[in-house]
């Protein structure tokens, strides 16, 4: 009963105070932090070369004083393709996340709450969202989109450049602005297709809180809907929602590189760790340099975010106060 | 509870022909036409071809073939693969898949929930630790690194077993496939039925039990997993449905002949009625296993039975 | 503890017995049967409405056609169903004289009119065969297809008796032998096939397992689909005495690294492909089991010359110059040797080196057609299918941008986009590979003709075509070739298409497989190879 009074701030901040208490958690906050900053900084300082240059005679090196994390396969320095691309894929993994689990609390809550043949209506859209082959709308929103996107990026590039530019400050603008411009449509397919089993949770997971004794006190209280749903339901379900939603990070990463190759998000000779990790995969036995540094930067931040979500999730666990 | 089975197949149907209606339109919009090959075809044969397949016809018309065949059981013919029939097709590769995705999702469930259990009862433990660690490896490792080193360490150096095949009746061409497969849903698992038991564990009941001097397994096993797998659970239906119908990757990988490699060399090569036929199985699958998720969550969980 | 021990003990048992089992290799060797990556999943067993290679390593292994492959060489010719051939002095009728002890494998007599059936049929003009175009060397039979000529009989095949077939070609084909050695030519079981069906009727079971009736070394004994076909001796064979295999086994392994794995593990004898990044390892720690024979492929990019800057011929010189050729053989495409010309040197054909990497001309040209440093040059982009030829475009844009200062994209598409988008020339410069079909210069230079599907950039040329024509008419075998040098020249000084490579065929072969030797068209001919036992 406690829960109805509580203001949201107190609870904010005491789930601050749990969450600090949290060794995993702070721990991953700290190694994510690391990597993102390092993602984020690194690119302007002198320490990191062009990601994208080649040069054929230091193919497949192992790493060493010239370059740290060795060559790939195109004698790039897998050191700058790294950090460049972690750049890429976190913008990916937090914004698409962010879309799909959006979509799908909301969806998965209100067929859960509101029940009967809404629910039923809403959950069969699911199932033929389901069954809908992926890989069809994917390859069709990239033919679509790929007209589009050219004329957005061309409008970008025309907003960030004065008109009497040079075509060599128009490319380099181009190169800076248009992977994240091709990201854009990206971020929306995938988030858009990526939101079914966090409703189908969610809305379990409704199902059974919204017979608890607290929501029936909270409607008998003369709550609207609304509040009831998302002040006093929806908190209850933020430990699935946070552990599914952590989930799914790993596998939107891996499948941003599939887009890659059908033609649909980052173009090459750009990286990301996903297209990274693809590429090493296949020069595992010759030059397994190019598979273990991406591999081993992308699972730190996927089980930095993963003990964050945990800790999270206990913070916020209005349960867990009683403790 | 008959009727709302009864109720949940009729909707089951209604989806079906949803899906078939989109995903047909959907392929009639895949740039290239139905004969894409890496050779141009002559002009007059892929008349001959258009014309055989019905390609000629109005839209509507081809609608309303292929529904009326298809509700009489009958897929029609896969263009890729000159003239076989789709059922025969779906025949050959879906006990394929079937088989390798129950014995990769009985792993699955062997491991991944006990893993969540322990994990949630040894909450904020090294062993929790240890185990979440391991089950997001699981799920950062992907199967196209996890299944080559497999196939390479195992199959070719060690020669435990084979580097590839498959063999319906042969128990170690099954393993590595079923590791590498089951893996993913373990570490799925594991971590949505941590998270689940987590949710019950806070609840006061186990503190009046545990005040009462009920021993933990016993609250842990009799009280709190038939909430505790409700996320779980939800996970189940539609991945138990994706489990079977094949996966590309370990199809590749350990030369499987499954659906995925049909179905993705079906979009290749526009093979119209080969993805509908994988796509409508596919959808009855999910309907079937959406039915079956639904109706455990009910059995787990006696609120919301109650309230149905 | 007990029971723990005792299952220690069992697993290291389990572990020991594993590492002494032999290995498919080693067991096959034993009963004979050659296992064979075969890449993917045939279409179909029919003949006549296949296309491609992997049909084909099947094919060779249950049919055989007038004239047989030979094991060590790509010019010799080998009798097959016909034990001698005659032709005239212009090379345009063709006699073929079969053998008597011909047999299709279910004892029948196999005579020319079974030869004649297999023409009409891939002929008809109700019969989709996508490979027809492979028979239209003879007299009327594109007419017939065509629907212009109606009667079957006015097409150059003539059963003259049982025994005795005779082609009449439109033109002279002094390379004709050499053609009927591709399936496409195969005959077809008459009796077998109108047994299942009418002529024309397609996809009755007639290939099925069981229903297969065919006349070379093998029959088909089971099939299953993206696992196995696998094919046995066929004792009705009229050579089955030199036989040497019991069966093959063709695995369709989709993924180039599964197969190199197995190869490697010893489950198959010889495989498709390796892909180039192993190439190296390979050199390293096995070099006995790395092939790398030369292939009758070129790898080129194909330009759209309808785009504006594209249109310009010194444009495609100078793009072609600025690719290291001699880079990417050596580093991407392991193998392969550097493109002097479009088609390979092809038995008396040899096409003039005329393609150079020269970037200081490179860019001399592309300032004299206007874009001086690439300046104010359109930003253009190289189409690529899935993830092949990725590295490769990456460094080709790499030179690009390094040697002419240009910048272009790399526009990535699934495979029927990609084919579409070619078809509709909509792409700027796209990356492609050409396999030729039998010896002869024919096989490439004919795609480059007005209309023709394959071609696909824009370009033609009437004096081209006026070459190729006159080639086709000349029955002087020698002149005919100096023509056809002529035409290529021609194309490459127009250079619709930027070659940089002539295809290697990669590929780990186990030593114990005897009588097989490089050729060009990769047709190791099935009857020669034997398996030894090795340790």
């Amino acid at each position: 009963m406690s829960l109805v009074i509580q203001k949201g701030t107190s609870l904010r901040a005491d789930a601050m105070q749990r969450l600090k208490k949290n060794r995993a958690a702070v721990l991953g906050l700290y190694c994510l932090g690391l990597i993102v900053l390092c993602c984020l900084v690194l690119p302007f300082t002198p320490i990191l070369k062009d990601p994208n240059a080649q040069s054929l005679v230091d193919q497949n090196l192992a790493p060493g004083a010239k370059y740290w994390f060795g060559t790939d396969n195109l004698g790039r320095d897998i050191f700058s393709r790294v950090f460049y691309g972690g750049r890429i894929s976190i913008a990916v993994a937090v914004l698409t996340t962010l879309v799909a689990a959006t979509i799908g609390v909301t969806y998965g809550a209100i067929s859960g709450y509101v029940g009967n043949k809404v629910d039923a209506v809403m959950m069969r859209v699911v199932d033929v969202l389901y069954g809908m082959p992926f890989l069809i709308v994917v390859i069709l929103f990239g033919r679509v989109l790929e007209k589009q996107t050219a004329k957005w990026s061309q409008w970008v590039v025309d907003l960030f450049t004065a008109a009497d530019a040079t075509p060599a400050k128009i490319n380099d603008v181009r190169t800076a602005v248009e992977p994240l411009v091709m990201m854009a449509p990206l971020f929306i397919a995938i988030g858009a297709l990526s939101w079914l089993t966090i409703s189908r949770i969610v809305r379990a997971q409704v199902l059974s809180v919204k017979k608890l004794e607290f929501v029936e006190a909270a409607r008998s209280l003369g709550l609207s809907h609304t509040k009831i749903l998302f002040r006093h339901i929806l908190p209850n379900c933020v430990g699935p929602i946070i552990i599914y939603t952590t989930l799914t990070i790993p596998g939107i990463m891996l499948f941003e590189a599939v887009l890659s190759f059908l033609g649909l998000g980052l173009k090459p000779p750009n990286s990301s760790w996903g297209v990274l990790i693809q590429g090493g995969a296949d020069l595992m036995l010759t030059n397994p340099w190019s598979l273990v540094f991406p591999s081993v930067f992308f699972s730190l931040t996927l089980l930095s975010l993963n003990f964050i979500g945990d800790g999270l999730r206990d913070a916020f666990d209005p349960k867990s106060s009683k403790d | 509870m008959f009727q709302k089975l009864f109720h949940r197949l009729l909707q089951g149907i209604v989806v079906l022909i949803v899906l078939f209606t989109i995903t047909f339109f959907l392929c009639r919009a895949l740039p290239g036409g139905p004969f894409v090959s890496e050779k141009a075809l002559p002009e007059h044969v892929k008349a001959l071809m258009m014309e055989r397949d019905g390609y000629n016809k109005p839209v509507y018309e081809q609608y309303f073939m292929r529904l009326g065949n298809l509700m009489r059981g009958d897929a029609g013919l896969s263009t890729r693969l000159s003239g076989r029939p789709v059922n025969d097709v779906i025949a050959q590769s879906f006990p394929v898949s079937f088989q390798l995705g129950c014995i990769s999702m009985l792993l699955a469930l062997v491991v991944g929930i006990p893993a969540g259990v322990i994990a949630a009862w040894k909450k904020n433990m090294s062993i929790d630790f240890i185990v979440m660690t391991l089950a997001m490896l699981g799920l950062c490792l992907p199967s196209f690194v996890v299944g080559p080193i497999l196939a390479e360490m195992v199959g070719r150096r060690w020669k435990l077993l084979p580097a590839m095949g498959w063999e319906p009746t042969n128990v170690i061409t099954w393993l590595l496939p079923m590791v590498t497969l089951g893996m993913v849903y373990a570490a799925y698992l594991a971590r949505l039925t941590r998270s689940g038991m987590l949710d019950v564990l806070s609840q006061d009941f186990v503190r009046t039990a545990r005040a009462k001097g009920v021993p933990m397994h016993r609250i842990l096993i009799k009280h709190c997993l038939r909430g505790g797998l409700v996320p779980a659970a939800a996970y189940l239906g539609p991945a138990f449905a994706g489990i079977i119908s094949g996966s590309l990757v370990i199809e590749l990988v350990f030369q499987i002949p499954g659906l995925g490699r049909h179905f993705v060399k079906a979009i290749e090569t526009n093979d119209v009625n080969v993805i509908m036929g994988i796509v409508l199985l596919y959808g009855g699958l999910v309907v079937l296993g959406n039915i079956l998720s639904d109706f455990l969550i009910l059995w787990l969980n006696p609120r919301a039975r109650a309230q149905s | 503890m007990m029971t723990l021990h005792k299952l220690w003990w069992i697993g290291l048992a389990f572990l020991l017995g594993a590492c002494q089992r032999e290995t498919q290799v080693q067991k096959s060797n034993r009963e004979q049967i050659l296992l064979v990556g075969n890449s993917s999943e045939p279409k179909a067993l029919d003949l006549q409405l296949v296309t491609s290679v992997v049909e084909n390593k099947v094919l060779s292994s249950l049919f055989e056609g007038l004239v047989a492959d030979h094991p060590t060489s790509d010019t010799e010719m080998m009798p097959g169903v016909a034990e001698k051939w005659e032709h005239n002095q212009d090379f345009t009728r063709w006699v073929f004289h079969l053998r008597q002890n011909a047999k299709w494998s279910d004892g029948e007599a196999l005579t020319a009119h079974d030869f004649a059936f297999a023409y009409h049929r891939m002929l008809h003009p109700e019969f989709p065969s996508p490979y027809c175009e492979m028979l239209y060397f003879i007299k009327n039979a594109k007419e017939y297809k065509l629907g212009e000529v109606k009667e079957f009989g006015d097409v150059g095949v003539k059963v003259i008796d049982d025994f005795t077939l005779e082609l009449t070609m439109k033109e002279p084909v002094p390379y004709l032998p050499g053609v009927t050695r591709h399936f496409t030519w195969f005959p077809v079981p008459k009796h077998a096939v109108l047994s299942y069906g009418k002529m024309t009727e397609q996809f009755t079971p007639w290939t099925a397992v069981g229903n297969l009736v065919c006349n070379g070394p093998f029959v088909l004994k089971s099939w299953q689909l993206n696992d196995h076909i696998e094919v046995s001796k066929n004792p009705q064979y009229w050579d089955a005495a030199n036989v040497k295999l019991n069966g093959i086994r063709f695995l369709p392994v989709e993924n180039a690294y599964t197969e190199a794995r197995a190869f490697l593990a010893g489950q198959l004898h010889t495989t498709y492909r390796i892909p180039v990044d192993m190439i190296p390892y390979m050199q390293q720690n096995h070099p006995e089991y790395l092939k790398m024979e030369p292939y009758i492929g070129s790898q080129f990019l194909r330009i759209n010359i309808t785009r504006p800057g594209l249109s310009d011929v010194r444009v495609r010189k100078a793009l072609s110059m600025a690719i290291d050729s001699e880079a990417i053989c050596k580093t991407i495409q392991r193998g392969y040797e550097p493109a002097k010309s479009f088609s390979p040197k092809l038995g008396d054909f040899s096409p003039e080196p005329v393609l150079t990497f020269d970037p200081e001309k490179a860019r001399a040209l592309l300032a004299e057609a206007g874009y001086p440093a690439g300046k104010g040059f359109p930003r253009y982009s190289i189409l690529i299918s899935g993830g092949g030829g990725r590295n490769l475009s990456e460094a080709i844009q790499a030179m690009w941008k390094e040697h002419l200062g240009i910048v272009v994209d790399i526009r990535t598409m699934d495979f029927a986009s990609y084919i579409d988008t070619q078809n509709k020339l909509d792409y700027d410069i796209s990356s492609a590979g050409w396999v030729g079909d039998y010896i002869d210069p024919t096989t490439f230079l004919l795609m480059w003709t007005k209309g023709n599907g394959n071609n696909n950039t824009g370009w033609h040329s009437e004096e081209y075509e006026r070459l190729l024509s006159e080639a086709a008419h000349s029955a002087d075998p020698a002149q005919r070739m100096r023509v056809f040098e002529k035409a290529e020249k021609l194309l490459m000084d127009e250079r619709p298409i930027l070659p940089f490579a002539w295809q290697a065929r990669n590929y780990l072969h186990h030593p114990s497989v005897k009588g097989w030797h490089p050729l060009l068209l990769d047709n190791h001919p099935w009857k020669d190879i034997s398996l030894e036992e090795t340790d």
